[in-house]
């Protein structure tokens, strides 16, 4: 027997007024669908929900598993920390950036350094050519940390530092700095994002191969768990991944895949999952799609959450609480019109602090052109400061919680990271699946697709393949010469010249060894920034014992 | 003779960005032309090396560090030693106006910046390449 069911209310809506509709006026003939692709139905109602629990699936603020966000008051106790990321040139340049960003309302620091800092070579190297200080400061040796930091009292304030492969020897030198300084590593708090998880899938500046890379991190895990307990010793990081040119979905997925690896190797290198998964954070992208991106840090919450009680069985609800930075994407800024960009951010920006981020990083305007100029840099803040104090949304925690669409969008979200998470599992974890080219891969195709989207004019960029203004007037740049390299390679010639070389040549002597072994790589370079060796000398030290890896290019 | 036009598409320099590079090398791929893809950290010595040795017809450096008025100098100095001087050298990437009549003076045809269609750049190397390379 064959039975009918009854129309559903939704059913009915479509028969009486859709319908209709759409025969005296039919939708536009574009693609609905989000940024990555998803296709999205016309209108959500509870019908799209079927089964939802408001205690499983999004609960409290504050309350398992934090779908709604980590902090009972939400924005109404303390506001995101406005982090804008910066660096340039000389260490005294981006000192003098920084105080600048400070006394404009800044509330904590972020470090972008060179690309021979983040790849480990002295600014002699051959592959340094044209690069000190272009892409953000350049930093040889502790000498240049003191500057980084003259007149800026790192007891008093949090920093944030954009450094993997030498993570290790760039964060020895602020604790030695801050020693200096007189302040107490255990009150000392900030981040390394120390993330090379994503290097070797996205952003490519790896150094030594996947394990031994792994085992600096868990090293310094065991190392904060007693030393700076309140330092964040790992920022894991989506903002490459989809910079790199994946879906949401994707960075949401390998993202937080890559998390439980860090937890899976710290816990096999016999921490206990408690003392150091609090001090694990998150920095996601924020991209265009207004709605998706929100339900992506709801999903990511929530599924952390579970993975630390159920997967990890972790006791201690801070180690439940995904806390994340987020910063705007870099890659949707334009140089064609680059006023529109501002607006661009704005959006980015509010989708990032109405999905709950605890720090966020707005880019400026010019970005797509060169490094920004300071005033580029201070609308960028302003405009966070405009959605926290003028636009009312910080009024309220997690206003759009119990929208049927954002709630599907977020059920989606977590259903897809949770696919993925079953692949990796099954090769054997992040690691083998990154020796596999699994991510880069997924992430190569969903770039390719994405531009040849914006090639048939699919997908539309205002001033790029639309709306596209001729004889555009050229816009003002900060222009970065090869003056901060030559004070960088005079300085390093004089410091080779007056530190202890002997000395210098016994601590690197003594991390080679520890490298060999088991000890915390810690210690020894501990002591060799204190000798002044530098970021060069001591990567190299590591190159000899461990090799560098080298990736296959694939096309 | 005729044959593919032959391309070597470079990721000079410290910088791991590669996106803009992988999506260009597969778009000239998908146009019939023939592409090798060095990979990252490539000094320009490596690049002319491989230029010579895949017997290409063009070079597409990808830069976005900046370091793009060292290099690409350097590159089009090798091709001369090496007499290469007919091998079109084209970049794409973050090139602040100031820098482009120099890169032009220097002997760099084609330069790129970002929201440049793919077919722009196709079409480009097609049309600019050595004549005695079949056109696609």
């Amino acid at each position: 027997m064959k039975t009918v069911s009854a129309e559903t209310e939704k059913q009915r809506w479509e028969r009486e007024q859709l319908e209709p509709a759409l025969k005296k006026s039919p939708e536009r003939r574009v693609p609905f669908t989000t940024i990555s692709g998803r296709a999205i139905d016309r209108l959500y109602t509870e019908e799209d929900l079927p089964g939802f629990d408001y205690a499983r699936d999004l609960n409290n603020p504050g309350e398992f598993p934090y779908t709604r966000g980590i902090h009972p008051t939400g924005y109404r106790g303390k506001l995101w920390t406005m982090r804008q990321f910066a660096g340039f040139g000389t260490p005294e340049e981006t000192n003098e950036r920084y105080k600048t960003l400070l006394k404009a309302g800044g509330t904590g620091l972020s470090v972008a350094f060179d690309l021979p800092t983040l790849m480990g070579r002295d600014p002699d190297h051959e592959l340094s050519l044209g690069e000190v200080g272009k892409c953000g400061v350049s930093i040889m040796s502790l000498a240049d940390m003191e500057r980084l930091f003259d007149g800026i009292d790192l007891g008093g304030i949090t920093t944030s530092m954009t450094i993997n492969s030498p993570a290790p020897m760039i964060f020895a030198m602020y604790l030695v700095v801050a020693e200096k300084q007189g302040a107490d590593w255990k009150t000392l708090s900030g981040t390394i994002q120390n993330d090379i998880l994503k290097e070797f899938i996205a952003q490519k500046e790896y150094i030594f191969p996947p394990r031994e890379s792994m085992r600096l991190i868990t090293d310094i895990f065991g190392f904060c768990t007693t030393e700076v307990p309140k330092w964040n010793t790992i920022s894991v990081s989506g903002y490459h991944i989809r910079e790199a040119g994946s879906t949401s979905l994707q960075e949401l997925a390998f993202t937080l895949r890559d998390g439980i690896e860090y937890v899976q190797y710290g816990v096999d290198a016999g921490l206990d999952v408690d003392s150091f998964a609090p001090q694990i954070s998150f920095f996601f992208n924020s991209h265009s799609d207004f709605f998706e991106e929100i339900a992506k840090y709801r999903a990511a919450r929530k599924i952390w959450a579970d993975v630390m009680r159920n997967r990890f069985g972790a006791k201690n609800e801070r180690s439940w609480k995904l806390r994340f930075h987020t910063q705007t994407a870099g890659v949707t800024l334009t140089a064609q019109q680059p006023y529109n960009n501002v607006v661009r951010t704005a959006l980015q920006a509010l989708a990032a602090v109405l999905g709950g981020t605890n720090s966020l990083h707005t880019n400026s305007l010019d970005e797509a052109l060169a490094l920004p100029t300071a005033e580029a840099a201070t609308l960028a803040l302003r405009t966070q400061q405009i959605i926290a104090a003028e636009s009312g949304v910080t009024n309220i925690v997690d206003p759009l919680g119990g929208s049927y669409f954002v709630e599907r969008l977020t059920l989606d979200m977590e259903r897809g990271a949770r696919e993925y998470f079953e692949i990796i599992d099954r090769m054997g974890g992040m690691v083998e699946a990154i020796e596999q080219g699994f991510p880069q891969k997924e992430i190569a195709e969903a770039s390719y697709l994405f531009q040849q989207a914006v090639e048939k004019r699919d997908k539309i960029i205002v001033g790029v393949n639309d709306f596209v203004q001729e004889d555009e007037p050229p816009h003002p740049i900060l222009y970065i010469d090869d003056t901060a390299s030559d004070t960088q390679l005079a300085r390093l010639k004089d410091l080779k010249k007056t530190r202890d070389n002997d000395h210098v040549r016994s601590t690197l002597d003594a991390l080679r060894q520890a490298a060999r072994g088991q000890e915390n790589t810690m210690y020894p370079l501990l002591d060799c920034v204190r000798s002044y060796a530098t970021v060069g000398e001591m990567c190299d030290a590591l190159r000899e014992v461990w090799g560098e890896y080298e990736e296959v290019p694939l096309i | 003779m005729t044959r593919k036009i032959r391309v070597v598409i470079a990721k000079p320099g410290l910088d791991g960005h590669d996106r803009g590079a992988k999506v260009i090398a597969r778009a000239l791929r998908d146009a019939g032309m023939e592409v090798i893809y060095t990979g990252l950290r490539q000094t320009p010595e490596m690049i002319v090396a491989a230029a010579l040795q895949e017997d290409a017809d063009a070079i597409g450096l990808s830069i976005l560090s900046g370091a793009h008025m060292h290099i690409c100098p350097r590159v089009m100095d090798l091709l001369r030693e090496k007499g290469l001087d007919d091998v079109l050298v084209v970049i794409g990437g973050i090139i602040p106006d100031v820098d482009i009549a120099k890169l032009k003076a220097a002997g760099v045809k084609g330069i790129f910046l970002p929201g440049t269609p793919m077919q722009t750049i196709i079409d480009f190397v097609a049309a600019n390449v050595r004549t005695r390379v079949e056109q696609v």
